[in-house]
């Protein structure tokens, strides 16, 4: 019975007594679901272009955030170092499509994400010879991110709003629309749609495979950029960032691979849901519940709507 | 069999022969070091891998190693992983290594039951198995110059002396930040008894290794639950997203306590905010002595390390320096004790058990103030000695306290049942049969 009572009555009985505490745990979810559907967005953007789930797009976030930074230690000015990182997104998406796709064509699926694993740890090899291994501070103030906290008293306690994370939640969703922008209206997102739907009629309309992929890598090394910029100004730029990068596997399941407003609304459900699963019920069960919540959460979506929330539904003829 | 085939084969041979381990001479004495450069560990690992390499480098620079027998030195990457350090070991102890340096206690655990079989001596300087410090039922395996068990005492001594005693700790509420793996939960079953005893509230916020820089959770609950003090048991990047996230989330930098392990780097990650944030250590900061300024002329400006020259000093760095200032005086007892110049893991487990590092000893190493004396003993391989509080003043670390001892009355009794309950429950667990020596 006293069970029952912490599982079912004490959580929603402690949302009433602390507002304050209830706004901030949303808060907190709301900024992690934004910086976990920035992630899954890089994921969203090859999955629909070649089908390939990229496993490397963690490491991305890691690799380009240290280009960043490591440029700027070698006294290059921050927005030149910044523009010379998207440019090595640029290179990696080349290198890639030469490299990796390229040759890999037409093979199965398994093949093409058994590839980018290979990719992965080649980055963290390759950037920790660069780079070495230590931890980072991101340049926040060199890139006018704002710092410092707004506190807002409220409910007879506070809420404390930090700049970053608004900057981050602003930064985040000014990216979702440009790119929904992107490949909704120009050109280049009516082909990339093209070749997500069908490679063959694609190419039967003279639309380059090889080019498209160069795109959405190169679309995918910038949201890894500004990904690893935002993760990094919260908590430091180390290669134990592209382990958070895998938060994103949940809010893909939840929200569809091939879906971009899947990805927002699958990452905000995933990072509220586990602040608020971890705050309130995370004591009974000693903490640490966040770790697998997430995993959860998305296991469930996924016995009841299999494509996710606003994946294709997938019919095949027998 | 085909021309490829035979090309194959020869290119694989060759392949093998071109990696065969390096074989190292009679004599010699080679000293394996475990090391993580890379992972999300390597914030920690780097430093303490080039402070450890570097002072032993400096030994074979400078004076051709110790008693006249050159190091040979060779480092092992274990990314701060059990299974790969497991691998490590199994890699080095067929070359005869005088002693292993796990640098992780998940790795050092499954160690502790193969030293005495391997007659290699474990030293898990100041980590590890906190019960190991009793030399009659661990005879391989060395802790000092404290324990996990020491340092958790310590810091709720202080804390206590800081409210006007231990008693009035009743009724307080202590949170505990802990990386949730072997290491950060070491030391738990003291602070649950210290609870009972001193009558305060634990508040436990385990930190899963792959949500170490995604911390906002367990700061929201530090929020809910207003611990009066936050005591961290961190380790790599866990250390530095603490700090952040505990100024991000507005918690009293000067109620925030750690063990000894966060650097330098790990207190700016928080800015100026961070100024307050306190951390045990027993060992100095710095360059100013005769040893390490001869790491800088010997190993560092010929090149033949790999630490940039402004970390030199840093505390992790020199962390592990004293690592290696353990390894070295053993090596050098042993020495002294058996009379031999290429001594073995045998020789060496005797070596550290009679180490005395008194200032006498420190001044003559060339590292006369940088840390309290050490002398342990056949019974006593850990030292249990006192460590001081430093706080970090926004550009550095200040010593703010005097050497605090650890509460050995309330330890020792808890220390000798988890040995006890050790050797019972691992069935078989040999008695010691090792003699000891007369010094120790």
């Amino acid at each position: 019975m006293d069970m029952l009572y912490k599982v079912f009555i004490e959580p929603f009985a402690f949302m009433g007594e602390a507002p304050d505490l209830l706004i901030q745990t949303l808060w907190e979810g709301l900024v992690s679901g934004v910086l976990y559907a920035l992630i899954a967005l890089g994921f969203v953007l090859i999955f629909k272009a070649s089908g390939v789930f990229n496993f490397a797009q963690g490491i991305m976030v890691v690799f380009s955030a240290l280009i960043l930074v490591g440029l700027y230690e070698k006294g290059v000015p921050a927005f030149l170092a910044l523009i010379l990182a998207a440019l090595a997104m640029l290179v990696l998406a080349i290198v890639v499509e030469r490299v990796v796709l390229r040759p890999l064509v037409n093979q199965p699926d398994i093949i093409l994400f058994m590839a980018t694993f290979g990719l992965t740890y080649f980055l963290i090899g390759f950037g920790e010879l660069i780079f070495g291994g230590s931890p980072r501070e991101m340049i926040t103030e060199q890139l006018f991110l704002p710092q410092g906290t707004t506190e807002i008293d409220a409910f007879g306690g506070s809420i404390r709003l930090q700049h970053l994370d608004i900057a981050a939640a602003v930064i985040a969703s000014i990216m979702i629309g440009l790119l929904a922008v992107f490949f909704s209206k120009t050109r280049i997102g009516r082909a990339l749609r093209a070749v997500a739907d069908s490679h063959k009629a694609a190419l039967s309309v003279g639309i380059s495979l090889n080019q498209i992929w160069v795109i959405v890598w190169f679309a995918a090394g910038i949201v890894a950029l500004v990904a690893g910029i935002m993760w990094g100004a919260r908590s430091g730029v180390s290669f134990s960032l592209q382990i958070i990068a895998l938060k994103a596997l949940p809010v893909l399941i939840l929200g569809g691979f091939t879906s971009i407003p899947g990805a927002i609304i699958g990452g905000l459900i995933i990072g509220v849901g586990e602040k608020i699963g971890e705050f309130y019920w995370g004591p009974l069960v000693g903490g640490g519940v966040e770790t697998w919540l997430a995993y959860v959460i998305a296991l469930l979506f996924l016995l009841y709507r299999p494509q996710g929330l606003f994946g294709e539904k997938i019919i095949e003829r027998i | 069999m085909s021309f490829r085939t035979l090309s194959l084969g020869l290119a694989v041979a060759t392949m093998l022969g071109g990696t065969a381990l390096p074989a190292f001479a009679q004599d010699s004495i080679y000293v394996p070091l475990f090391t993580y450069r890379t992972g999300p560990f390597a914030g920690s690992g780097t430093p303490i891998a080039d402070g450890m390499h570097d002072y032993l480098r400096m030994l074979n620079e400078r004076d051709g190693g110790i008693g006249g027998v050159k190091l040979a030195l060779e480092e092992c990457e274990t990314g701060y992983d059990t299974k790969k350090g497991v691998e490590c070991y199994e890699s080095v102890k067929g070359k005869s290594p005088v002693v292993v340096n796990p640098w992780s206690t998940g790795i050092t655990l499954p160690l502790i039951p193969r030293a005495s079989v391997d007659k290699i001596p474990i030293l898990s300087m100041a980590y590890g198995l906190s019960a190991s410090a009793r030399g009659d039922i661990f005879p391989w395996v060395f802790n000092p110059p404290a324990t996990y068990w020491d340092g958790l005492s310590m810091i709720i001594k202080y804390i206590g002396e800081k409210e006007g005693g231990l008693d009035k700790l009743k009724g307080k509420k202590i949170g505990f930040l802990h990386l949730d793996a072997s290491f950060g939960k070491e030391p738990i079953p003291l602070l649950q008894e210290l609870s009972k005893e001193l009558g305060f509230e634990v508040a436990l916020y385990p930190v899963a290794a792959q949500d170490m820089q995604n911390q906002s959770s367990q700061w929201l609950s530090a929020r809910r639950d207003r611990p009066d003090y936050m005591i961290m048991w961190g380790w790599g990047s866990m250390n530095g997203a603490a700090v952040k996230e505990a100024v991000r989330s507005g918690y009293p930098m000067d109620k925030f306590y750690s063990v000894w392990w966060p650097g330098e780097d790990d207190a700016k990650s928080g800015g100026a905010g961070a100024k307050g944030f306190k951390m045990l250590n027993w060992h100095a900061v710095g360059t100013n002595f005769p040893a390490i300024q001869d790491i800088q002329k010997h190993v560092v400006d010929k090149g033949f390390s790999k630490a940039p020259k402004d970390k030199v000093g840093e505390l992790l760095y020199n962390r592990g320096v004293y690592n290696s200032l353990l390894i070295a005086e053993g090596i050098a007892t042993a020495q002294k004790l058996t009379g031999k110049k290429a001594v073995t893991g045998e020789d060496v487990r005797r070596g550290m058990e009679n180490i005395k590092l008194d200032p006498a000893r420190l001044k003559e190493l060339g590292l006369e103030g940088f840390t309290d004396q050490l002398v342990l003993s056949c019974a006593d391989h850990n030292g249990h000695r006192a460590a001081f509080m430093q706080e970090w003043d926004g550009t550095k670390w200040v010593k703010i306290s005097n050497p605090i001892e650890p509460m050995t009355d309330r330890v020792k009794g808890q220390l000798d049942a988890a040995a006890k309950d050790y050797a019972e429950k691992n069935a078989g667990w040999p008695k010691r049969t090792e003699a000891c020596d007369k010094a120790s």
